[in-house]
C-alpha cells in the first residue's frame, strides 16, 4: 500500500510538472557534469594556443557553445523529456532572439557580406 | 490510498492540463531569452568601438600620462567562476531529485535525499560566482574601467551586471526553498515548486554559457 501511495504520488507529481517521460538518474546527471566541464575546459585551453589565431577559432567555440548549452537545456531543464508546449514556449522565443541578434550583427556591419 | 493522495498533488484542472506554474515559468523564460539577447547584442555592435582604454583583449597607452594599461578581462578567474555555476547547475538537479524521491527508501537518510543540502550548496555556488563577479567588478574599477569609461565599459557592466542580478534573485529564492525545507519539508508534493525555481536556475547557467564565450573568449 505504502508502495501504491508512493507512486500514485510520483506520478501525479511528475504529470503536475508536464513530464511526459522519467528524469535522468543521479549518474546520467554526474555524465552530464562532467562532460559540460570537459568541454568547458577545452575552451579556456583553445583560448590559450595558437589556434587561436585561426579563422576556425570563433565558429570553434561558438560551437562547443552551443553543445553546452543545448545539453544543459535538454537534461538539466528536462526540455528533452518534457511537454511539447514547454519547448514551444523557450525554442520559439530562441529562434526570434537568435534571429533579431544575427540582423541587428548584419545591420551594423559586424558581418561582411 | 492512490487516489487519496493524488489529491494534494493535481493542480486545478487547466485547458492543456499542465501546470500554470510550469507553462508561467518557461514563457518567462522565453522572454528572458530576448532580453538577454538584446543586452548580448547591444555589446557585440558596440564591441571595438571604444576610443579609450581600458579593453578587453588589448593593452591601451593613454597618451596623456604615457601609461600602458593591460587587457582588462581576467580568464583564469572567470573560468573558475564559470566551473561553479556549472556546478551549481548539477546541485540543482541533484536538489530536485532528491525532494521528487523523499519517500522512496533508497533516498532516505542519504546524502541523495537530503534536499536541504543541495539546495544550500546550490545557493552557496551561486553566492561564490557573485563573490567572484564582485572581486572582477572591484578590480576593474581599480584598474580604470567604470560604466561611464567608454562603450565597452557601459555595455560590459550592463550585461554581466543583469545577469548577476538575476543570479542573486536565484540565490534568494533557493534560500526561500531551504528554509520551506527546514521548517516543514519539501516532498514530492512540492516537486513543482523546486521545479519551477530549478528551470529559473538553469537558464541562468545557460546564459553564463553564452555570455562566457562571447564576451571572454571571442577576441
Amino acid at each position: 500500500m505504502a508502495h501504491d501511495h508512493h507512486s500514485g504520488v510520483e506520478e501525479a507529481s511528475h504529470q503536475a510538472m508536464g513530464e511526459e517521460h522519467e528524469h535522468p538518474t543521479w549518474r546520467e546527471y554526474k555524465w552530464v557534469a562532467l562532460i559540460l566541464t570537459l568541454i568547458t575546459v577545452i575552451e579556456v585551453w583553445v583560448y590559450y594556443t595558437p589556434f587561436k589565431q585561426s579563422t576556425m577559432f570563433v565558429p570553434v567555440l561558438l560551437g562547443m557553445s552551443a553543445v553546452k548549452f543545448a545539453i544543459v537545456v535538454a537534461f538539466y531543464m528536462h526540455l528533452k523529456y518534457d511537454h511539447k508546449l514547454f519547448r514551444t514556449l523557450f525554442i520559439g522565443p530562441l529562434i526570434i532572439a537568435i534571429s533579431t541578434l544575427t540582423a541587428l550583427l548584419f545591420l551594423f556591419s559586424k558581418f561582411k557580406y | 490510498m492512490t487516489t487519496a493522495a493524488v489529491p494534494h498533488q493535481a493542480h486545478p484542472p487547466t485547458t492543456t492540463g499542465l501546470d500554470h506554474r510550469k507553462v508561467a515559468i518557461w514563457a518567462f523564460i522565453g522572454s528572458e531569452c530576448m532580453l538577454f539577447a538584446s543586452l548580448i547584442s547591444t555589446y557585440l555592435i558596440y564591441k571595438g568601438k571604444s576610443v579609450v582604454g581600458p579593453f578587453p583583449h588589448e593593452s591601451w597607452t593613454d597618451p596623456a600620462t604615457g601609461h600602458v594599461l593591460q587587457p582588462i578581462l581576467n580568464i583564469p578567474v572567470t573560468s573558475m567562476s564559470t566551473f561553479v555555476l556549472l556546478m551549481s547547475s548539477l546541485f540543482m538537479v541533484l536538489a530536485l531529485e532528491a525532494v521528487e524521491n523523499k519517500n522512496k527508501p533508497a533516498y532516505q537518510g542519504t546524502l541523495r535525499g537530503n534536499s536541504s543540502f543541495w539546495l544550500m550548496a546550490t545557493a552557496l555556488a551561486g553566492a561564490t560566482f557573485l563573490g567572484f563577479q564582485a572581486f572582477e567588478f572591484t578590480s576593474f574599477v581599480h584598474e580604470g574601467l567604470t560604466i561611464r569609461r567608454n562603450l565597452f565599459g557601459s555595455s560590459f557592466f550592463t550585461l554581466t551586471g543583469f545577469h548577476g542580478a538575476h543570479v542573486t534573485a536565484g540565490v534568494l529564492w533557493l534560500l526561500t526553498l531551504y528554509s520551506i525545507d527546514k521548517k516543514r519539508g519539501l516532498g514530492p508534493k512540492d516537486a513543482v515548486l523546486v521545479d519551477i525555481c530549478a528551470l529559473y536556475w538553469h537558464f541562468v547557467d545557460v546564459v553564463w554559457i553564452a555570455i562566457f564565450t562571447l564576451v571572454y573568449l571571442i577576441s
